[in-house]
């Protein structure tokens, strides 16, 4: 579903992604793991087409289709859905303004019919609720005075209510209270579980996987995969910290 | 007779564009008084005319008690100019929230004097400018507290926006003031869209031009949360913008 070659990326002049390769077939959660600085958010703006992010070599295709061709909206609209580590706030702006344009604006560009305002108030209520949200936060401006967790449990709602094909998930778990991560790992599976969908899933922490279970985790160190395992993979690192894995 | 046409020299006229205003000038008369009475409250909104010189000017006087909400959109094609002398009478309440939206050679002007005459009133000016292509927005801002005018609460809150390199804005709070127990407070900030949010609009499906066009409605919105995102001046704005990003 998504094949990723020799990637590289440059942030203002400087390398980060040295040849990065990866795989994720439909139907698989991958887990991607490594130290700070390694390359993981990166990687994941490189794939959503934030500026900035210059892609100087290798290719990245999502459902077939050349996503370092498409605009960061038109990658949203084919089904891709970026968790930010930083979720960013807008003053102003009601989230549920936003998340109804955002949707409709979607829904335009695949040709699709615009969501009614009152079935759209009855996905994001229902969303909400899923993730334990409370919906009046909905009415307030996008992220703004959220706690850390409301702002990660809100981008799990978002993601619900956008329904996407594939979802990249940068340490979505950070900064969560356990209820919390068990919310968010329960909202994973939800929305995500499927076999025509896919995910990737930055983290830190073997706790997130205790709730998705991925199909494989990934060493990203220095701009590159360098190495790939089954579930065991995430609880050696924990175990045994990176310098003694990937050494 | 009409007055002589100012000239930049004057202070209240130093953003003006002068041509634009002599070709309305002689038809233009004398400001509008708008007198609250006493204990009396009233809520007026102005939109543009709709012709490419629109200038308006009111004499208000705002009696013992009473309260004026003025909104106002100031987004004429050329030059709008809106124009305002207000007196606060003792315990009188004036609050203004208006919005310069403009593209192309537009000037824009906001200029005020409020004066607060007696104890305890309060005064609070929020102005928007959203300036495109090569704009000009500006607010010239004048609040005078006399010496009998204890316990003056007055703030002026001015944020501009600039869409492009040649858009200007110019901000000039300016306080006078002869008593000593007052608060005043002013603030003026000029920015640009950010960078972030407009990626995060993005990243969840916004074309550029509809991510910038909602990121300027929070910029503004608020200032007429009182009157709904219905109201015609909301309405207008919202389509002002759209036309600004498109
Ligand atoms: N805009 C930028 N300009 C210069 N360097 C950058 C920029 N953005 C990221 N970097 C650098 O790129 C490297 C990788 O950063 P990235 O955020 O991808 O790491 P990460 O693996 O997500 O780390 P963390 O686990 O701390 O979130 C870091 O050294 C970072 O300082
Ligand atoms: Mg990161």
């Amino acid at each position: 579903m998504l094949n990723i070659e020799n990637l590289h990326v440059a942030t203002g002049d400087k390398p980060i992604l040295k040849g990065l390769d990866l795989d994720v077939p439909t139907g698989e959660v991958h887990a991607i793991m490594g130290p700070n600085g390694a390359g993981k958010s990166t990687l994941a703006y490189a794939l959503g087409g934030r500026p900035g992010y210059e892609v100087t070599d290798g290719s990245a295709t999502f459902a077939g289709k050349d996503l370092l061709e498409m605009d960061p909206h038109e990658r949203a609209a084919a089904g891709l859905f970026l968790g930010f580590q930083y979720p960013v706030e807008i003053p102003g702006v009601s989230m549920l303004q936003f998340l109804r344009e955002s949707l409709n604006a979607q829904r335009r560009t695949r040709g699709e019919e615009e969501l009614s305002g009152a079935d759209f108030i009855r996905l994001a209520k229902e969303q909400a609720g899923a993730l334990g949200l409370a919906p009046d936060m909905l009415k307030r401006p996008v992220n703004v005075g959220f706690s850390g967790g409301e702002k990660k449990r809100a981008e799990m709602v978002q993601m619900g209510i956008m329904a996407p094909k594939f979802a990249i998930l940068d340490e979505t778990d950070s900064g969560l209270d356990i209820d919390a991560l068990k919310a968010v790992g329960e909202g994973i599976n939800r929305i995500m579980r499927a076999p025509d969908k896919g995910v990737l899933l930055i983290t830190h922490y073997q706790r997130l996987l205790d709730y998705v279970q991925p199909d494989k985790v990934h060493v990203l160190s220095a701009g590159r995969i360098v190495k790939s395992g089954g579930p065991d993979l995430a609880l050696q690192l924990e175990r045994e910290g990176y310098a003694e894995v990937v050494a | 007779m009409t007055a002589p046409l100012p000239t930049r020299a004057d202070e209240a006229f130093r953003y003006a564009d002068i041509k634009a205003l002599g070709e309305v000038w002689d038809d233009l008369g004398p400001p509008e008084t708008v007198e609250i009475a006493a204990h009396k409250s009233l809520q007026q909104t102005w939109l543009p005319s709709g012709d490419p010189i629109d200038v308006k000017r009111a004499r208000i006087v705002i009696e013992q008690g009473a309260a004026l909400e003025l909104y106002a959109l100031n987004a004429a094609d050329r030059y709008g100019r809106i124009e305002l002398d207000v007196t606060l009478h003792a315990g009188a309440d004036f609050a203004f929230r208006a919005a310069n939206v403009g593209s192309g050679d537009a000037t824009l002007e906001v200029v005020t004097v409020v004066r607060h005459v007696a104890p305890d009133a309060t005064s609070t000016q929020t102005v928007r400018s959203v300036l495109g292509h090569k704009a000009v927005g500006s607010y010239l801002g004048q609040v005078a507290v006399a010496r009998e005018a204890q316990k003056t609460n007055s703030e002026q809150d001015i944020k501009a926006m600039l869409l492009s390199r040649e858009a200007t804005a110019n901000a000039k709070p300016e306080l006078e003031i002869y008593a000593d127990d007052v608060a005043c407070a002013h603030g003026a900030t000029v920015g640009e869209l950010d960078a972030m949010q407009l990626y995060y609009a993005a990243a969840r499906g916004l074309p550029p031009a509809q991510a910038k066009a909602l990121l300027l409605e929070g910029f503004i919105g608020g200032l007429w949360d009182a009157l709904g995102e219905d109201s015609e001046i909301a309405a207008l704005a919202r389509t002002r913008l759209r036309e600004l990003t498109r």
